[in-house]
Order: structure tokens, then C-alpha cells, then sequence
């Protein structure tokens, strides 16, 4: 049985643009890393710590829903929790950044986030929905699939299926 | 999937052996060889996970459509006992609680919608909020929303969207029993808030569709079908709030199962024992959501009512059913000669209850419940009746749709939206989306041959096709 039988791509540049309709989004994505998954996406985010890591899955995850380039930061949403388990710590950061972007009713674009032993203190920065931002796909949330946050040789590395 | 790994029962029945100290439930794997070798070998590796968990009564079953999820398979079914420690699993269900499908039928023929297409399919792009990030135009208080998490579809009805008549053709009426609007957390009814009377996004859609073959005359009938009408599939769920209940649970049952002794096979599996204070809790918190489903496409149903009476004035639009494919529901199935109560986790699997099931309308108690398994944007739908079979072999469910044969990733490398768009314009299917990149994702070819996810599921016994629907307009989300 193959356990990981996904694929990985870092950019969705070779996945067949959108030439005409959608070149903004399509350059958000190669911005970013993903892997397949049959039915939903897997998003990786890197960097030299882990708070660089989560964030760039942020980055990830919101750019399969708008092209995050032309997201205006006008707005800041602050997330707080508490989760000494890092890759628990991976999917409430998600999760929590899809529940109050969609209570607050905010698109996002720009992640930071800091973490004072086991307490994680984020911000998030975005604007309402509005017509003229190009849309990809609502992500539903993030999962335990797939899920890793690991050390590697160049810094971190976290990862996970969100459901879409 | 590897087929030498599992041993053919029959044309379109599958088992996995045990291995040698293995210890777990039977599992049943229904679809043709074709059908199979398409799916990934971690649906194997996730039914037979499955089969682990306590409690579980008879094989853990995937359907003929199934794919890889998260913890469960999509296509998964399996029936716990709760007097036998039986759990009830967040990732049994699923983050899109009570997704679902209305069917609508109506009094209009092709030739009635020939002339119509293009000023229809923009009314309803108009009317029918779709997409990531799309609103609607419902606002309620935190007191008004716990009264849709209670009421459901008779909710929505009571605010005038669509009529009374509706909530007979609605699984359970419109309204699930045991929803528990304090067990959904602020955060979640928040989520909710703008989302009420959405479609969504990725492989959600509202299709106007042509009824192109009848396979069963006699049932055909009883649903109100025949060549040429015009019906209306509307495919979504629980929006926001579910979502959010499906993320908090999963999260929360996944800690707590190691301190309810329960060891996991695969931490998506977090589950509870159904009469644990977790267990009960996660069920009064799903049943709201699944409240809020059929509330919510009850609301689009009026909507859609609302823009076929204005394009076709005096034209009769009527629910044929509406059924839900990610649920746990308390069912009573006979195992062994024996009434017994299960709850039965269905996640991308429908209902499918045979002839003289007391739960079907009386209109098609004969015949039995509908069945709707919801194909691609290109390739039509399907609606068939419950079997008696199936109450033996899979608990009464079914398909659910195509199910995707390939990963989004790899769909974006091979189609673009706007050629994809045009294509299907040549072949007489408008699409309207705020979402090339999407409608790319959901291409045709990115699923299963849904005709062959029909017929393996009547080969299989597990529901007999009555008609082929064939899309006209799509609204993508």
C-alpha cells in the first residue's frame, strides 16, 4: 500500500494558468507551496522558525482562495491561543484565521505571528470582500491529515490538508 | 488502488483479507475493478481503519464513488451501536455537516427553456449567492439563528422561503430531532452569520438540468419525472457554522480519546463513545448543523422559485427530495433478524431507504426513497430509488456523486477555466462562476465516469437508477 503516494509542486505556474482571467492569482500561487490530495489541498509553509513556517502556510492557504496580492490591509484581526502540541499549534492557527476572516467578514493577505512559550499571539491583516478580488476556492478548514511540523536542514517545515 | 490486495466477492463486491494477528471488523469495498483501480490505496488504508473503531456493527463499507478524505473515506458508511460502546466520529461526518442535494422538479419541458437559457442563468447568478467570500442578504440574531439550528428547513418555511409542501419531500421533514444550539460555540454561530442562503464554493452548484433517459418508468412516475422536463439540483451544506463545528470537534475529540480510552488507528478518526458526555455533546452540536443545512437549501429553493416564476411566469417548481450525504443519524436496522438501534455514519454516502420504509413520503413509499448522486458540471446527475437489498448490505446508502479521480492540483495542470467555460458553451451547458480558477478544479474530467458510479451502485444492489439528468445551466460556486 502506498503511503504517500502525493505529489508535491511548488508552483502552480506550471499548472496550466489562466492567461487571460486569472494571472494575479496564479502568480499568489507560485508563491507558495502545495501537495495533492484526492479531494482537497495540502498546503507547506517554510521558513527559519516555526512562527516563519506557520505563516507561510497561511500565505498558502489563503492564497487558494484570493489572489492575496491584491488584498488591501486595512483591517487587523488579532489571534490568540494557547497549544503546546506544534502541530495541534499548526491547525488552530489556520483554523482560527478562517473563523474570524469569515465572522469578520475579511478576505486576508498578510500574516505575522509570535509565540511566547506555549502562548501564540498572531495578527492578520486584510480587507472585506469585495467585487474586482479575484476569487479561488473557499477553504472549509484545516485538517489532521497529513499533518507534520517538523525541523529540517534549512529551518521548518509545516504542513497539512485543508478541506476545500 | 492495488486489487491483488483485496479478494472479488462478486462483480462489484470487494473484502480485504486479514492478515496474520490482524484484528478488526470485516470491510466491503462496492464498485466494479474499473471503479477501483481509480482510487487512491489510502481509502484502503482508511476503511480498514475504520473497522477498528469500537462498537462498529457489520463491515466498514465504502461506495462505489469513494475517495480519500480526511480519517473516514468519502464514501465511507459504517453503523455503530451505542449499547456495544459504539463511538460516533467528527471525522465520520465531516467539516461540510449535512452537505446535501435538493432536487426540484418542474413543470417545464427543453423547448420551454431553449429560448430562456441565457436570461435564466443570469438571474439566477444574480439571485443565488455563490462563491468564496459571497453573502446573502439574511441577517439574524444570535436568538433567530439557535431558532434555525432548532427548526431547519420548517425555519426557512416560516419565513416564506418556499411553502409548506416542501418539508413532506425534506429527509426528516425539514427538521432533525436533538439539535442542541448551546453545544455550537459563539465562534461558529458568527461564521454563520452572512452565509445563510449560500451555495459556497468548490464542488458546490445549483444545475438546471434535463431529464435525458429514464431507466424506470413505473418509478419515474412516482417521482413526478419524464423525458425532457426541466428539474433543479441544489448541492451544498451547513456553510460556515458547520464548518466550524466539524474543526472545534475533531480538534477537541481527537484529545479526548486517548483519556476515553480509545485507542486511533489515525487521530481524524476522533471520535467519542456515543453515550459519553463528549459523544452526546458532538451529536447535539451535528444536528444543529444538520438543521442548518436543510435550512439553507430550503432558502435557496425559494430563491430559485422565486427567479423560474419570474423567467417563466405560472411555471410550478416543486421539491422532489432533498437528501444529505455527511451525517450521523440514529437509525433502526435489522442485523441478524434483530431490530437494533445504530447510528450510522454516512460521510459522502446518502441515505437510501427501499420500498415501505415508514421515513419515505407516502407518494414514494412504494417505490422508495430517491436517491440523488450529483455528477460534474459536464456529465449530469442521476436520481434512483432505495433497494430492499440495501437495508442488508450497507445499511440503506448509497453513492453520492462522481467523486473526484484526480486532485485539484493536478486538474489546474490540465484545463483552464475560461477554455473550459467555452467548451462546455459549445455543448449547450452555460456556466456561470466568479471562479475560473474553480470551475478549472470541478472540470468534468477531474471525476469519476459518473455514469459508471450509477451503475455499479445498481449492479451492486445498493440503489436502481430511475433517470439520467443532463446539465443545461451550472451555477459554480
Amino acid at each position: 500500500m502506498t503511503l504517500e503516494s502525493n505529489t508535491e509542486s511548488t508552483s502552480a505556474a506550471k499548472q496550466s494558468p489562466e492567461p487571460s482571467s486569472a494571472p494575479s492569482l496564479q502568480a499568489e500561487l507560485d508563491q507558495s507551496t502545495y501537495f495533492s490530495h484526492d479531494a482537497d489541498v495540502g498546503v507547506i509553509g517554510r521558513g527559519p522558525t516555526i512562527e516563519a513556517a506557520f505563516v507561510a502556510a497561511a500565505e498558502a492557504m489563503f492564497s487558494v482562495m484570493v489572489d492575496r496580492s491584491a488584498v488591501r490591509a486595512t483591517h487587523t484581526l488579532r489571534i490568540e491561543f494557547d497549544e503546546p502540541d506544534p502541530e495541534f499549534a499548526l491547525v488552530t492557527w489556520l483554523n482560527a484565521l478562517l473563523a474570524e476572516a469569515r465572522a469578520s467578514g475579511l478576505v486576508l493577505g498578510e500574516f505575522s505571528l509570535r509565540r511566547e512559550n506555549g502562548h501564540w499571539i498572531g495578527e492578520a491583516r486584510g480587507e472585506p470582500w469585495r467585487e474586482g478580488l479575484e476569487r479561488g476556492v473557499e477553504v472549509k478548514g484545516a485538517t489532521l491529515t497529513m499533518l507534520s511540523v517538523r525541523q529540517t536542514a534549512e529551518g521548518w517545515e509545516a504542513r497539512c490538508v485543508v478541506d476545500v | 488502488m492495488n486489487l491483488a490486495q483485496l479478494r472479488q466477492l462478486d462483480e462489484n463486491r470487494w473484502t480485504v483479507p486479514l492478515r496474520p494477528g490482524e484484528k478488526r471488523a470485516p470491510v466491503i469495498l462496492y464498485g466494479t475493478a474499473e471503479l477501483l483501480r481509480t482510487m487512491d490505496d489510502k481509502v484502503l488504508e482508511q476503511i480498514t481503519n475504520v473497522a477498528q473503531l469500537p462498537g462498529l456493527v457489520g463491515p466498514a463499507m465504502t461506495m462505489p464513488d469513494a475517495h480519500w478524505g480526511y480519517g473516514f473515506p468519502i464514501g465511507g458508511v459504517a453503523a455503530f451501536d451505542p449499547e456495544q460502546g459504539g463511538i460516533v466520529s467528527a471525522g465520520g461526518v465531516g467539516f461540510d455537516i449535512s452537505c446535501g442535494i435538493r432536487c426540484l422538479r418542474t413543470n417545464l419541458m427543453l423547448d420551454d427553456l431553449r429560448p430562456a437559457m441565457e436570461p435564466l442563468a443570469d438571474a439566477l447568478f444574480r439571485t443565488i449567492p455563490a462563491g468564496v467570500g459571497k453573502e446573502g442578504d439574511i441577517r439574524l440574531t444570535p436568538d433567530q439563528l439557535d431558532e434555525v439550528l432548532v427548526g431547519g428547513a420548517v425555519w426557512a418555511v416560516r419565513q416564506g422561503y418556499g411553502c409548506s409542501e416542501d418539508l413532506e419531500y425534506v429527509e426528516e421533514n425539514g427538521r432533525v430531532e436533538g439539535a442542541v444550539p448551546e453545544n455550537v460555540s459563539a465562534l461558529a454561530k458568527r461564521r454563520q452569520q452572512g452565509e445563510m442562503g449560500t451555495l459556497g464554493s468548490g464542488n458546490h452548484y445549483l444545475e438546471v438540468q434535463i431529464v435525458d433517459r429514464i431507466f424506470d418508468e413505473a418509478a419515474a412516475t412516482a417521482y413526478g419525472l419524464r423525458l425532457g422536463q426541466v428539474v433543479v439540483s441544489i448541492h451544498c451544506g451547513s456553510r460556515g457554522l458547520g464548518h466550524q463545528i466539524g474543526t472545534e470537534y475533531l480538534m477537541e475529540l481527537a484529545k479526548a480519546a486517548s483519556r476515553l480510552g480509545i485507542k486511533l488507528p489515525d487521530r481524524e478518526l476522533a471520535c467519542a463513545p456515543i453515550y459519553s458526555p463528549e459523544g452526546q455533546r458532538y451529536l447535539g452540536a451535528m444536528n444543529a448543523a444538520i438543521n442548518c443545512a436543510l435550512a439553507n437549501r430550503q432558502i435557496l429553493t425559494g430563491l430559485t422559485r422565486e427567479v423560474f416564476t419570474q423567467v417563466f411566469p405560472g411555471c410550478r417548481v416543486e421539491t422532489l427530495f432533498d437528501v444529505s450525504h455527511n451525517t450521523c443519524k440514529a437509525e433502526r436496522h435489522r442485523v441478524n433478524g434483530e431490530e437494533r438501534l445504530l447510528y450510522v455514519h454516512r460521510k459522502g454516502a446518502t441515505r437510501a431507504f427501499g420500498p415501505g420504509h415508514p421515513a419515505i413520503p407516502e407518494r414514494y413509499r412504494a417505490t422508495g426513497q430517491p436517491v440523488i448522486i450529483g455528477g460534474s458540471m459536464g456529465t449530469g446527475s442521476y436520481i434512483l430509488a432505495g433497494t430492499p437489498e440495501g437495508e442488508e448490505r450497507s445499511f440503506s446508502s448509497a453513492s453520492h456523486g462522481a467523486g473526484r479521480a484526480m486532485s485539484r492540483n493536478e486538474a489546474l495542470k490540465r484545463w483552464r477555466g475560461r477554455e473550459l467555460v467555452d467548451e462546455l458553451a459549445r455543448q449547450g451547458i452555460l456556466i456561470r462562476t466568479r471562479s475560473l480558477r474553480g470551475a478549472a478544479e470541478e472540470a468534468p474530467g477531474a471525476y469519476k465516469d459518473v455514469h459508471l458510479v450509477a451503475e455499479a451502485t445498481e449492479r451492486a444492489g445498493l440503489a436502481r437508477r430511475v433517470a439520467y439528468l443532463r446539465p443545461k445551466i451550472c451555477i459554480k460556486g
